[in-house]
């Protein structure tokens, strides 16, 4: 039940770019068209499973039990720099299909604030479900991590398809590019404001 | 370029939240009201100055090949200081901005400017630009927060001038895009010299 409830909080009710406002710039800078967007989500949805996981590990053997909390966000930053270049070099060498695929993405994803700010969140916060609240364990916070790259691939796919149209239509001079963007991605973010309340 | 329009460009030239549309994250985030979007700006103001000082003095002798990382742990380094500060002097604010103050680590404002500005410059040059940028951000904020604040809540800084409940739309996510929205393109139509 646990499970249900971050998978459907994480995807709808507290989505990471239209609610939590994580990984904003690379949500407007690369949704032009549909096919980048994929490539965005599915690389991103990638970095935040792995990098979760080892700072999740990290902190719990190594920063916690020698009190070095305050370590943490030097030491994430790094490990998610480090691992964003060890994916790329893995992925070079193994599947060079899929490195062709997510390859400009890859390093534009350590600057994505989505991957450190889920990082943080599932050590620091406590998560409520119905009456208890507590903090995560590590197949909690997994899942948590899947669950909202899947929120931003689809906030991203949505905002990418509503934007090929946007291109086709006359918009007033001031409104070009982003303004208009922003606007309509407010609109989107109303949208989901319906999930509210669901969890 | 003499150092008064170092200090001015971020203002309106290079504003970093109309101009170079850079740090939408915590523009969005923290702007539910005036003090909320002051604070952010400061504190993104005392990471980038500091940020810029160090960088300049070190762009000399870090090799070219690692200078990104190298730049990244200065800025956390800074970014840490500032949650220790954060955190004896004004635990309320550290509170309410919350995840954002660890996250200045990956604002693109602090990293573009050691990037675009700081590694080339000398110590003053880039003290100054460090301070001009970070006005620029925090005043964009400020005014962001205080639109949002008399929609959502009907009040500045707190004081609040008109009764009822305001549009709470204003106070959560879409108001936070919609008035970032409407506010670049007035900046667009009466700010910006194309």
């Amino acid at each position: 039940m646990e499970y249900i409830i971050i998978i459907i909080s994480a995807i709808f009710v507290n989505n990471i770019v239209l609610s939590q406002f994580l990984g904003v710039c690379p949500f407007l800078g690369v949704s032009n068209k549909l096919s980048t967007a994929t490539g965005m989500s599915g690389a991103v949805c990638f970095v935040i499973t792995l990098a979760t996981l080892v700072t999740y590990l990290l902190n719990q053997y190594l920063l916690v039990p020698f009190g070095l909390e305050f370590l943490q966000t030097i030491a994430f930053i790094l490990v998610i720099a480090a691992l964003v270049q060890m994916v790329e070099i893995v992925l070079k060498k193994i599947s060079p299909s899929l490195y062709q695929a997510l390859g400009i993405f890859l390093p534009l994803i350590t600057t994505n604030c989505a991957v450190l700010g889920v990082a943080i969140t599932v050590v620091t916060k406590e998560f409520t479900f119905g009456a208890e609240s507590h903090m995560l364990n590590l197949g909690q916070a997994i899942v948590y991590a899947i669950a909202t790259s899947i929120g931003y691939g689809l906030a991203m796919v949505l905002f990418a398809g509503l934007r090929e149209h946007l291109a086709l239509n006359e918009v007033p001079k001031s409104f070009k590019g982003l303004p208009i963007a922003l606007i309509t991605v407010s609109i989107l973010a109303l949208a989901f404001l319906g999930f509210s309340g669901i969890v | 370029m003499s150092k008064w329009s170092i200090l001015t460009d971020g203002f309106v030239k290079n504003n970093p939240t109309f101009v170079l549309v850079l740090g939408m994250c915590p523009t969005l985030a923290t702007t539910t009201s005036a003090m909320n979007g002051l604070e952010m700006g400061l504190a993104t103001l005392f990471v980038l100055v500091l940020s810029n000082i160090v960088i300049s003095l070190l762009a000399p002798v870090v090799p070219d090949k690692v200078h990104i990382p190298v730049y990244i742990v200065v800025i956390a380094t800074f970014v840490t200081v500032l949650q220790f500060i954060m955190q004896a002097y004004t635990p309320d604010a550290y509170k309410t901005l919350g995840l954002f103050i660890p996250l200045i680590v990956v604002n693109c404002i602090v990293l573009g400017r050691a990037e675009a500005f700081a590694n080339k410059h000398g110590v003053l040059e880039s003290l100054l630009d460090g301070v001009g940028v970070g006005l620029g951000f925090t005043v964009s904020l400020t005014v962001i927060g205080i639109v949002r604040e008399i929609l959502g809540s009907g009040s500045v800084f707190g004081w609040k001038f008109i009764p009822g409940d305001g549009i709470l739309a204003f106070v959560m996510a879409p108001g936070a895009f919609l008035v970032l929205g409407y506010l670049m393109v007035l900046f667009n139509k009466y700010l910006k010299k194309s």
